[in-house]
């Protein structure tokens, strides 16, 4: 990179990525517990893409039953230390919230569920379900992420033996490798992955399957297979210049933020990220919490075309954000380095029916925008390599195919969850599938037995 | 996973928590579904006499924002008619045999109306019966409910007529509207009862509506004193409990009841003695589910404090009550303020200046007070440490090394020993002797 942004001090770093919802003390958690009202069939509860008894889960902290509460949400969901603190709760349990439609403030059901989670990692953790006698079965699962470990987790206290292959030489997916740190710190998701590992799930990390080892080998190991390996490569800009010193994608930067080894980490004074999606924000508050001195989030469509939540632009704005809506990135300036974007305006045209607008470029719009880095962050592709060869998985614009019950593929023994059959959504969607494709698994090997 | 099962004299439970008698055990839809959710037992809303009920028929007492501090109620007996009733406790009974179903019962003070209600209750199946002799409004008008529960003759000879006749455990349920709790429960021991379910209501009014003056809850213009329950009663409850369990005469097992609202507050009441407890207010604000944390916690305390049985639980507390006349009065505390949690809000000062004994100081300090105890002259009332509003903040701090001890009818008789009259002067002398402060 030509011009790498200076490096701050160690407290500059560790007060740019501080949690964002720091957790609640035991007095403040048991005041804004007994703050919920306990409403019956909760719209919190059926917000929550889990189902988590939320209600239920914080009347316990009220009444003192911790052990209790974790239990509650444990039931519904395997990493809720993760979801506490990364789901975009505006807009999902606490945007559900009675009190929001009463005109005050709704519970913090993120930070509540944080502080019973965080309490529970701190004991000696007595166990919360009795297991399954073992039944002899296996399953292989591929991918350690959210969907991977939920699955595993749960067909564990089913009975099943389970064993996990992860490509990375740390597990977690995007838990320990994507989420923004002032949201997620690692350690935090590999309590998680810990937790989930003395159920008795077996990871075996650093094993990238397709190459270290075939599908078909897992495939005869095992009675089932689980799919869980999240998205893939991120999408190509397609413009020249992609190629140059200072163009990297998203996703590699922000793994190499969450080592959390905040110098090591080299960005330009001035960053330009492409594309307004939730992993653009990311992409460009790290940067900018890292020292970037200017960064701009480069944008063809408008600001209500964002896919990014109004609370992820919030943050962004904060962090002092430039957005340059309507723009299209032409080509990368530079010689060896990125100097600059060369970009072009565009006007949008009337929503069709699907509500996009075409995009028409503005003639003679062309400027040139000097920049040092450029992020590129407009979207991935399913890795889908070892799928390929498969006998019956489908893959339906980028995502596998699954039955919306059973989460059973077109291959009756191998089954899938989370983004690679969302395309892209939460941590907490990717639990769910999870927790619920174990059961689909356990019926179709009780059926099969 | 600690065991909660219980017998509270020969009703037996997989778990103490019971539907007090009242609108949520008034149905068996209502019983089912509470079992169905894990509640132990039931006391069927209360049968008897016929009779009409009004509306409206609760009022709700609001703390600060709170909904349902309190709760008072004009309701009478089951309105619907008794055969129903009993078709439905047959019924209940026979889909959960392994639960508790009582059916608490009130009928006008006749000897044959009595024995008749009771031999019809024993042969629906059901495992007991609840004298209800605590209704206070309504039908005590009629002579029956409190009007039987405020006069230990009328107490007991009704309960003789039914243990004369029933085959199943007879519990009588007191009212806590007398001056001394003891005599009613002394005559339903002398009676053959087999055990006591308390409290009922206490006489209530809940308000008045400020614009048109009338009483709450109000019948068409008027109103009455109710009977008041929920959380705001516990205290109350737990008192009347201790009681009863402490006398040497009555030696019956307790039913508790009386603003509970979940396993910490049934806790205490088994500390106390209890050996089931009845739940009525907290239903009907929240439903059957809260039994799930009720059973839950219960069973987590136990597990963590290293109970098996609820039999281990049992009256823990009682040897912890005693009499004023027998405390330490060389036990000295004072109060400590933890000045990094403070927050200045002042509450301690302006409580101990105005209504205790003017003994914290406020020193100035960059823009705020300081709070500082004057430990020399604090006479540790608690008064400060109950207002704080931070958990923590203000502790008593024990001053003495407990290596002394005098009670007051230690002292007593040590005047007499002396020959020393018990005046002011030989109080002040002992007071001197040992640091104590009054001021
Ligand atoms: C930058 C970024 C930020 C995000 N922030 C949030 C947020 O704040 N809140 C939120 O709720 N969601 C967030 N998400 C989305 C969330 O992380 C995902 O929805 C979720 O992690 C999906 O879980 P998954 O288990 O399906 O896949 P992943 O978490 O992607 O896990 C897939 C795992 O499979 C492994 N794998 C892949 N291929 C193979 C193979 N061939 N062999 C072996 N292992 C393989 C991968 O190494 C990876 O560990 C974010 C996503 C990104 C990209
Ligand atoms: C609306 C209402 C109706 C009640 N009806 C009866 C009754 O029919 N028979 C009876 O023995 N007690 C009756 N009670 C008293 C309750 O059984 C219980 O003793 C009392 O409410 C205290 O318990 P709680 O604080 O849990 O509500 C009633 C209480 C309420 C609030
Ligand atoms: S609670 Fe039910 S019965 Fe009572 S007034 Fe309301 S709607 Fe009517
Ligand atoms: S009441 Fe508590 S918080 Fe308030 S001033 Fe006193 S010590 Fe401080």
């Amino acid at each position: 990179m030509k011009n790498i942004a200076n490096k701050l001090t160690n407290e500059e770093y560790e007060k740019n990525f501080a949690e964002l919802h720091p957790p609640l003390t035991k007095n403040s958690a048991v005041a804004e517990a007994n703050r919920c009202l306990y409403c019956y069939d909760s719209p919190c509860m059926k917000a929550c893409p889990t189902h988590i008894d939320i209600s239920t889960f914080i009347k316990k902290i009220a009444t003192d039953n911790l052990l209790g509460s974790a239990k509650t949400i444990f039931y519904s969901n395997w990493v809720p230390l993760t979801c506490a603190k990364a789901c975009p709760v505006e807009e999902l349990c606490e945007g559900a919230c009675v009190y929001v439609e009463k005109g005050e403030k709704p519970i913090e059901i993120g930070r509540l569920q944080g502080f019973v989670i965080e309490n529970y990692f701190n004991s000696d953790l007595p166990r919360l379900f009795t297991q399954k006698d073992k039944n002899g079965k296996s399953v292989g699962i591929i991918g350690s992420g959210p969907a991977g470990l939920a699955c595993g987790a749960e067909l564990s206290l089913l009975g099943y033996n389970v064993k996990i292959y992860e490509s990375n030489k740390v597990p977690g997916g995007l838990n320990t490798w994507g989420i923004a740190p002032y949201k997620l710190r690692q350690a935090d998701s590999l309590k998680e992955v810990d937790f989930i590992k003395s159920l008795g799930v077996e990871i075996s990390t650093g094993v990238r399957v397709g190459k270290t080892i075939s599908i078909e080998e897992i495939y005869n190991i095992h009675d089932a297979v689980f799919i869980g390996i999240g998205l893939g490569d991120a999408t190509k800009l397609r413009i020249p210049g992609e190629e140059l010193t200072g163009v990297v994608n998203a996703l590699d930067f922000i793994e190499e933020v969450k080592n959390e080894k905040w110098s090591d980490v080299n960005v330009g004074k001035r960053v330009a990220v492409i594309g307004a999606g939730n992993t653009s924000i990311d992409a460009v508050t790290e940067a900018k919490r890292l020292g970037a001195e200017q960064v701009y989030i480069i944008y063809r469509r408008g600001i209500d075309d964002m896919s990014a939540y109004d609370f992820e632009y919030e943050i962004a704005k904060s962090d002092e954000v430039i957005f340059l809506f309507e723009t299209m990135p032409k080509r990368i300036i530079g010689e060896k380095f990125v100097e600059g974007i060369e970009c072009v305006k565009v006007e949008l045209g009337e929503r069709n029916e699907k509500g996009k607008r075409e995009i028409n470029v503005v003639p003679n719009s062309e400027f040139i925008l000097p920049v040092d880095m450029v992020i590129k962050a407009v979207g991935q592709n399913i890795n889908n390599n070892f799928l390929n060869d498969v006998e019956g998985i489908k893959i339906e614009k980028g995502k596998v195919v699954v039955d919306s019950e059973t989460y059973q593929t077109g291959n009756n023994k191998i089954f899938a969850g989370g983004d690679c059959i969302n395309g892209g959504q939460e941590v907490v969607n990717a639990a769910y599938d999870g927790k619920m494709a174990a059961h689909g698994i356990d019926n179709f090997l009780l059926e099969k037995s | 996973m600690a065991d909660l099962s219980i017998n509270c004299g020969g009703i037996k439970s997989p778990n103490p928590f019971w539907l007090a008698s009242a609108p949520p055990s008034n149905t068996a839809y209502q019983n089912c579904k509470a079992f169905e959710q894990g509640w132990g037992g039931t006391v069927w809303k209360t049968i008897g006499e016929p009779v009409m009920n009004v509306c409206n028929r609760y009022g709700g007492f609001d703390l600060n924002g709170v909904k349902l501090a309190g709760l008072n109620n004009i309701e009478l007996i089951s309105d619907r008619h008794i055969d129903t009733n009993f078709k439905e406790i047959a019924e209940t009974k026979k889909l959960w045999p392994d639960r508790a179903v009582i059916v608490s019962l009130m009928v006008e003070s006749k000897k044959e109306t009595w024995q008749d209600i009771v031999k019809r209750t024993v042969d629906t199946g059901c495992d007991g019966i609840e004298l209800n002799y605590g209704c206070p409004h309504g039908m005590s008008e009629r002579g029956m409910g409190a009007a039987v529960g405020q006069v230990p003759e009328y107490c007991k000879m009704i309960t003789e007529w039914v243990t004369e006749v029933s085959t199943i455990p007879v519990l009588v349920k007191l009212t806590p509207n007398v001056t001394d709790i003891i005599y009613p429960a002394r005559a339903a021991k002398q009676a053959n009862a087999d055990g006591l379910s308390l409290i009922n209501t206490i006489n209530s009014i809940i308000g008045i509506d400020l614009d048109t003056l009338e009483i709450q809850p109000s019948v068409a213009g008027k109103g009455s004193h109710g009977g008041y329950a929920g959380p705001a009663v516990k205290p109350i409850a737990l008192h009347l409990v201790s009681q009863v369990v402490r006398d040497p005469e009555v030696g019956l097992p307790i039913s508790g009841i009386g603003g509970i609202n979940n396993w910490k507050d049934a806790l205490e009441f088994i500390l106390l003695g209890a050996t089931s407890v009845q739940v009525c207010t907290a239903v009907m604000h929240y439903g059957f589910r809260i039994v799930e944390d009720m059973i839950d916690g219960l069973s987590n305390w136990m597990d963590e404090k290293g109970f098996k049985t609820l039999d281990e639980v049992r009256g823990k507390s009682l040897q912890r009550i005693d009499d004023f006349g027998n405390f330490n009065l060389l036990h000295k505390t004072t109060a400590r303020i933890d000045q990094d949690k403070c927050i200045h809000c002042n509450l301690c000062y302006v409580a101990c200046e105005d209504g205790a004994h003017q003994c914290i100081d406020l020193i100035p300090v960059n823009g705020h007070n300081k709070t500082v105890v004057r430990e020399e002259d604090c006479v540790g009332c608690d008064l400060c440490a109950i207002v704080c509003p931070v958990e923590g903040c203000i502790t008593m701090e024990r001053k003495d090394d407990s290596s002394e001890t005098k009670t007051w009818n230690e002292l007593v008789s040590q005047f007499k020993d002396e020959d020393k009259e018990l005046t002011w002067e030989n109080l002040a002398e002992f007071q001197k002797k040992h640091g104590i402060v009054i001021h």
